[in-house]
């Protein structure tokens, strides 16, 4: 569903040989990973088996063990720091609850990166703000709203609206749907599919909801055993005979997201 | 200025750091025009006067020359009532480039101008139209409200919520003492191992603190004094002046103020993240009584304890005290303690030790109270914290000049 690219398929971001280690526990062991340009990618794999500590080493929140992780083709570990924030500024991260900053409205939210790390006209950056804000589907009105008067879907979608203030190439999402009731999870997803196609981003989701993996991603990536145990489109997964992949994609919750798409395959054939 | 006030804290810090005689300021982070390709734009004006002067727009029209562009475009004037935006030259357009372009062809428009757009690639135009149907301005700073209003709204609220606050302290006490007493009645509804734990967080393990903050002081006093009364010739007055601020209200009062801080704070802090974790309420649907469970142990133990590290912090005053004579006065030890006994009545160190027990109940309550305020929130937490702090202080040393009072019209 998203635009791929023809050139040959240089990864976006390449993690290889990844070991991390968090309070003495191993969480990721020679963990290989590769992410296209221009796909969604959804990251799946049973509770703490370090799905958001893999984005979260991504970018740079945690220092890895050991291993290399690659982003625009460049390794994370040897940046300087001004290249390190040059590559910051070209990936955009949504946190499961939005993290807006409390003390700023949503639009001021928005203008942070900005602010930070360009020199705009003040009124060239509320219209930028506005901007995104209604790319969002957020309504105008929202935007002199502090994160408190929103609602859980609002604020995450303010949080995707910082995400894309700089004109990201990647967005990391951390559970996007979570929390959220299936009305604005469906939306939520449908927003992602959205913006994904018409910016042509390349989307990295932590997620659970196997609708979203289902609308949204291109391929799946399973997290197990401290590794990534498969990656592949859904097809893929559900041809898969590892015992938790099994079950994951065959359970019951399973097979009600699916029939959904057997009902429709053209739909996002 | 005072829009972003935080912003131009940061803003002017950055400057600060990043700015070299002669060169342009650059922002505190990379993005700028140096790194990325650039964009220009070229208006091709007509040599005659029956061409269309022709709009050329070209290069990486991305946010990182959004400056730039932002600048050329305000300075752009188009000549005459048509004008052709030539875009083949585009290598990149993001959302930003789009906006600036978007809001260019608008303003042609109201300049009742005809524009015609050339050799735009379809992805650009796609952009182009995902700008123009996200054109919807809002607002970005919260509602103005004058400050004299502001002020206003702010004396109302904190007044009201000083009265809520006080209100419903007096309901929490009563209600703590409600419980008190049903435990007195049935003794086994105590919890006795969270007591004898609350005993040891809030008394064993506050001795050497406590102690050294008295020792401390003791010695301070004991020098200060010491060089004052020196010149008047009473040098062993010190002992006096030692014994009585020590005893009567340094020791209880430092004790207290450090405890407020110590177990004060740790109270709020363990009940309010009960409270935020839903803990306090699934207690209340197993049908237990955090007041009972959560809240009497911490006052009863508080009660007992704060007495006893009152007398350990009066000793070690005196200790320092003494030491602090002996060195600066050459006072002797035998001789400090002969005066002391002069000096001080049993009252003396009674009034002190008296007041202990309301000290700690009324910091045990401030804590346990603000925790039990917490919502939701961890940032919450974090406020209530401060605030038990800051009120067990202050009603701890207004209690005290209430005491001070009470002995000074009953005489002792």
């Amino acid at each position: 569903m998203s635009v791929v690219d023809s050139r040959p398929q240089q990864p976006i971001i390449r993690v290889q040989g990844l070991r991390t280690v968090l309070g003495g526990h191993t969480i990721h062991q020679d963990l290989d990973l590769e992410v296209r340009r221009g796909e969604v990618l959804g990251v799946v794999g049973g509770s703490g088996t370090g799905k958001s500590v893999l984005l979260r080493t991504i970018v740079g929140l945690i220092r890895p063990a050991g291993g290399t992780v690659e982003v625009f083709g460049e390794d994370m570990a040897t940046l300087k720091d001004g290249e390190r924030r040059a590559c910051e500024t070209r990936w955009g991260v949504l946190f499961q609850d939005g993290a807006l900053f409390s003390s700023l409205t949503v639009a001021q939210n928005v203008e942070v990166p900005l602010r930070e790390h360009l020199r705009l006209p003040q009124r060239l950056m509320d219209e930028i703000a506005a901007l995104k804000i209604s790319m969002v589907g957020l309504p105008a009105s929202s935007g002199a709203k502090f994160p408190s008067e929103l609602s859980g879907g609002m604020r995450k979608r303010a949080g995707l609206a910082r995400a894309l203030a700089l004109d990201p190439e990647i967005v990391f999402l951390d559970e996007p749907t979570a929390g959220l009731d299936p009305i604005g999870a469906a939306a939520f997803d449908e927003l992602i599919n959205a913006l994904q196609r018409r910016l042509g981003l390349t989307v990295f989701m932590v997620t659970h909801d196997l609708d979203s993996l289902d609308t949204s991603c291109d391929r799946i990536a399973v997290l197990a055993e401290k590794q990534v145990l498969l990656t592949g489109t859904m097809h893929e997964m559900l041809a898969h005979d590892h015992p938790w992949v099994r079950e994951y994609f065959h359970g019951p919750r399973a097979r009600a997201a699916l029939a959904a798409e057997t009902a429709g395959p053209e739909a996002h054939a | 200025m005072h829009r972003w006030a935080l912003w131009f804290v940061v803003d002017a810090a950055a400057a600060s750091r990043a700015r070299v005689p002669g060169a342009p300021y650059q922002g505190f982070g990379c993005m700028h025009a140096k790194t990325m390709p650039p964009a220009w734009i070229e208006l091709r004006a007509p040599a005659r006067g029956d061409s269309t002067p022709e709009l050329h727009a070209g290069g990486s029209w991305r946010i990182a020359n959004a400056r730039q562009l932002d600048r050329e475009l305000m300075r752009l004037a188009v000549p005459g009532d048509r004008v052709i935006v030539d875009m083949a030259a585009l290598e990149a357009l993001d959302t930003a480039g789009a906006w600036l372009l978007y809001r260019t062809l608008k303003l042609f428009r109201t300049q009742r101008k005809e524009v015609a757009l050339r050799g735009a690639r379809d992805e650009h135009q796609a952009m182009l139209r995902e700008v123009a149907a996200n054109d919807h301005p809002c607002e970005v700073d919260p509602p103005y409200v004058p400050t004299l209003l502001r002020i206003l709204d702010r004396v109302g609220r904190a007044t009201v919520d000083v009265m809520k606050a006080a209100r419903d302290f007096i309901a929490f006490f009563g209600a703590v003492t409600v419980t008190l007493m049903r435990c007195v009645w049935r003794p086994r509804r105590l919890r006795w191992t969270a007591l004898v734990f609350q005993m040891e967080q809030v008394g064993f393990n506050a001795l050497p603190i406590v102690g050294l903050i008295a020792f401390l002081i003791g010695v301070v006093l004991a020098y200060q004094g010491a060089v004052q009364l020196q010149r008047l010739g009473a040098e062993v007055f010190v002992v006096d002046l030692i014994a009585v601020s020590v005893l009567r209200e340094i020791g209880i009062l430092l004790t207290a103020i450090v405890v407020a801080g110590r177990s004060g704070s740790a109270f709020t802090a363990q009940i309010g993240s009960m409270k935020a974790n839903e803990e306090v309420d699934a207690m209340r649907t197993l049908g237990m009584d955090p007041l009972e469970v959560l809240v009497l142990p911490r006052v009863l133990a508080l009660v007992l304890t704060l007495p006893m590290l009152a007398f350990f912090a009066d000793i070690l005053g005196l200790l320092g005290g003494g030491l602090m004579a002996w060195i600066a006065l050459d006072i002797s030890p035998v001789m400090f303690i002969e005066r002391l006994r002069q000096a001080v009545s049993l009252w003396s160190f009674l009034i002190g030790i008296i007041k202990a027990p309301f000290f700690a109940a009324l910091i045990a309550l401030v804590g346990c109270y603000e925790g039990l305020q917490v919502t939701g929130s961890a940032e919450s937490v974090g406020i209530r914290t401060t605030r038990a702090v800051v009120e067990a202080i202050f009603l701890v040393i207004v209690m005290d000049a209430l005491f001070s009072i009470f002995f000074s019209t009953i005489g002792v």
